[in-house]
């Protein structure tokens, strides 16, 4: 069994649809588990405060805002190289959720920089990269509804995806790169497993790691499933007044 | 029940109001149009099939 019986549409509905509901309800579950738990049941920081508990709702979004561009960067090749409609409409698909995304992470990241920087904003290199993405973000869904051709629209999507990748990674290791600007180095580094955060305070975000993840998830099979949907039908209506 | 939010509750308050109300605006819309398009697709399945005969 290979991976590419998925880009057939057929297939890819039939396997997806009774996953949803697992998906949508495990990452309804875990979302307000870990939010209630972190808002609920864990201590103020002895620096930040009661802020802290913003981080259940920040970090996770944040997250979800970059792999949602990297989930679009793999599927938008896909498409380039194999040409799959499918893995072409699940870059559509994941856009508008991953725009929420980084709006939340922005809004809560200005909300969470106010008291504890003296500033809802500073052009900061994360804080400027993460602007730019959300840019790019509003771009590729303008450019996908602009052109009316679909496999046109998806080519040049495609190409908008590769080259706001950058800004992507910039969001993630801006940091790295530059050494200045407000915003701290990442909380939970993956690759060294060395954590900034406490105990207390990372068991809870973890779960609404893993429900922001899943809720991404759903939203993008249930919206792909719209897209391939909304296609058949056109292609349906076309074949019809023919 | 209410934790004591101290001198940033109005922040914290703030934060997780937006969220939840983008988080699950963006859950209802998605939803929505799925069952909007599912149904539109059945219609002009239906038609196409009446038209077929």
């Amino acid at each position: 069994m290979s991976i590419w019986e998925y880009a057939n549409p057929k297939k890819f509905m039939t396997t997806t649809t009774p996953m949803v509901p697992w998906v949508m309800g495990l990452a309804g579950l875990l979302m307000a588990g870990g939010l209630a738990w972190g808002f609920f049941a864990t201590p103020d920081d002895y620096r930040q405060g009661s802020t802290v508990k913003i981080i259940y709702l920040h970090v996770p979004a944040a997250l979800m805002a970059i792999n949602a561009w990297f989930m679009m960067l793999v599927t938008s090749l896909i498409w380039l190289v194999r040409r799959h409609h499918v893995s072409a409409l699940a870059a559509r698909a994941a856009a508008p959720v991953g725009i929420v995304m980084t709006l939340i992470a922005l809004i809560t990241g200005a909300i969470w920089g106010q008291p504890m920087w003296g500033t809802w904003w500073a052009w900061d290199p994360r804080l400027t990269s993460f602007l730019i993405l959300f840019l790019f973000y509003l771009g590729y869904i303008a450019l996908w509804e602009a052109i009316e051709d679909p496999d046109t629209a998806a080519d040049l999507t495609s190409v908008l995806c590769i080259v706001g990748s950058v800004f992507a990674v910039l969001s993630r290791y801006a940091v790295n790169f530059w050494n200045q600007g407000l915003h701290q180095g990442t909380s939970v580094p993956v690759a060294t497993g060395e954590r900034t955060v406490a105990d207390v305070f990372f068991y809870p975000l973890l779960v609404c790691m893993v429900g922001f993840g899943l809720l991404f998830l759903g939203l993008v099979l249930i919206r792909t499933q719209t897209e391939i949907r909304a296609r058949r039908m056109r292609a349906l209506e076309a074949r019809m007044r023919r | 029940m209410m934790p004591d939010l101290g001198d940033f509750a109005v922040e914290v308050l703030a934060a997780y109001g937006v969220s939840i109300v983008l988080l699950v605006w963006l859950t209802v819309v998605s939803i929505r149009r799925a069952r909007k398009l599912r149904r539109q697709l059945a219609e002009v399945e239906a038609r196409k099939e009446r038209a077929d005969v």
